[in-house]
């Protein structure tokens, strides 16, 4: 397999576009990307989105966006796995690229959520759980994480308060990011005293959902020698799944997915779990990127709220995690999230990401899921 | 509308009605499919007590669509007697009476109504068990 590199980034605002569609956002972030490579060189087109089929009432967005970019013939495909599908849909252009079968091929996610109330919104973002068995009993992803925290706290012993260097860290981090969604610091008191979403998970500890696109050029060797300075090797790349249903598993707590493809992506990348400086994962709530943490290995069941609390996650700490804002600073753009934490962490490794830059970053580990990780895909950057 | 959807699954909703393998007395709900390359007669029905303990619960405040005449609600994850674990509705229980390891007992009760041209969908929640 010939290795694959990302030669180029782009990315919207994320926030509330309402004059704008999908396919507007789509082609801002794919020009951004593409800089000065002509759109007709892409040999494929991945476009990932969780919700365009339920929310815009539009299908083969692949087809849309090939159009709207002036490319119609292109081969393009719309990826959905939730909110793991920029992950995937980057892992599809990688083998594209891997295999031989295409020199040039462009990631695009976007998500539009703000056309609808807030409660077609919940049971659009709730289609990640099981229809049958959890959506029919009015739960929410929220709640599904909310019970899995008080878990949590039952099982180690902490309190609410304790998560709340996740938002914390997310907010300080999203000052830095042109694209972020909430760029302003928060506070200890005002995590504690914001109103409830889903007992224990407050205001201030669940992300928002938002309108955005975010895209990567990626490319076989030669060609990114050719047309880039400072090219990024994509040297892991992996994609599995676990029960759709959270109560299927044996041990709720445990995400499967999140340590099966860690593993695989760093063995790919011949790298061990020490040699990451840089994370982002999915993080719409604290316990979201503590049990991704945990379960992909990088710190003991039990321990990752704590490590949060020591100042762990800081760009000085030793976990730096959501350098761009998270989920809950950036926004959350859903289907899209895959493709915003590649762009921050190509950032990151190119030594862009101002106040929030990990000091001499140079592998970079991007995880996003779908649901409760039914869905999840991991992926390694590394500089040569 | 939904009629097969919800009709199909009746059995499973009205009374808790999984799967035993006939092998290995495994106890599963909700029911699911063959895997390829099982028997036949691998899996049989089997009804569930439905009486468990709750594992973890939450209170949805803000409610998906369909669901908005409900909050606030208490939705738990309850380990049942048998083994599985399944998702679902507190109902008959205050907000603030819901505990992590709370004895609850399935009963039938209304999940949603799918509007004037609709089901009204019925299935399982939980309530706590009355201590004598």
């Amino acid at each position: 397999m010939r290795h694959v590199y990302i030669i180029g980034t782009g990315a919207t605002a994320v926030g509330e576009h309402w004059e704008r569609g999908a396919a507007s956002l789509a082609i801002e972030a794919l020009t951004g990307a593409l800089g000065t490579i002509p759109a007709s060189r892409l040999g494929a087109l991945y476009v990932a989105s969780a919700l365009s089929g339920t929310l815009h009432a539009q299908s083969q967005i692949g087809a849309l966006i090939a159009t709207a970019a002036g490319i119609p013939g292109v081969e393009a495909v719309t990826v959905e796995a939730g909110g793991a599908s920029g992950g995937v849909a980057l892992r599809q252009a990688c083998m594209a690229v891997a295999s031989g079968a295409v020199d040039l091929a462009a990631v695009v996610g976007v998500e539009k959520v703000t056309d609808v109330l807030d409660a077609r919104r919940e049971a659009a973002l709730a289609l990640a759980t099981d229809a049958d068995w959890e959506a029919i009993q009015g739960i929410t992803l929220t709640a599904l994480w909310a019970l899995l925290m008080r878990r949590y706290m039952h099982e180690y012993g902490y309190i609410a308060d304790d998560f709340a260097p996740f938002p914390i860290n997310a907010h300080a981090n999203g000052v830095a990011n042109p694209h972020a969604m909430y760029r302003f610091a928060i506070t200890a008191d005002k995590v504690r005293s914001a109103p409830m979403v889903a007992e224990p998970l407050g205001l201030l500890d669940c992300s928002t959902a938002a309108d955005g696109a975010a895209a990567v050029v990626i490319a076989s060797e030669g060609l990114a020698r050719e047309l880039c300075a400072s090219p990024v090797r994509i040297a892991g790349s992996a994609v599995a799944t676990d029960t759709l249903a959270l109560h299927s598993r044996p041990n709720p707590l445990w995400l499967a997915a999140a340590a099966q493809t860690t593993t695989a992506a760093l063995r790919s990348a011949h790298l061990t779990h020490g040699d990451v400086q840089v994370f982002d994962v999915t993080d719409p709530h604290g316990i979201t990127a503590a049990l991704a943490l945990e379960s992909s290995g990088f710190v003991e069941r039990g321990t990752a709220v704590a490590l949060a609390r020591e100042g762990a996650l800081t760009p000085k700490g030793r976990l730096p995690l959501a350098t761009g804002g998270g989920c809950k600073a950036r926004g959350d753009t859903v289907g899209a999230n895959g493709v915003y934490q590649i762009v921050e962490l190509v950032a990151q490794l190119r030594g862009h990401a101002g106040a929030a830059q990990v000091d001499g970053a140079r592998v970079a580990l991007a995880q996003c899921m779908g649901g409760i990780g039914a869905t999840v895909a991991t992926h390694i950057l590394t500089l040569d | 509308m939904d009629l097969a959807k919800h009709w199909r699954l009746r059995h499973a909703r009205y009374r808790l009605e999984g799967q035993r393998n006939r092998l290995t007395g495994e106890v599963r709900f909700p029911p699911a499919p063959l895997h390829p390359g099982e028997a036949e007669d691998t899996w049989e029905p089997y009804v569930l007590s439905g009486r468990g303990r709750v594992y973890s619960f939450s209170i949805v405040r803000q409610p998906p669509e369909g669901f908005e005449d409900q909050p606030p609600y208490l939705v738990a994850l309850v380990r049942l007697d048998e083994g599985p674990m399944v998702t679902a509705q507190l109902t008959d229980c205050d907000l603030d009476q819901a505990a992590i390891d709370m004895p609850v007992e399935m009963v039938t009760r209304r999940l949603r109504d799918l509007g004037p041209t609709g089901l009204i969908v019925y299935g399982y929640k939980f309530r706590p068990i009355m201590q004598m």
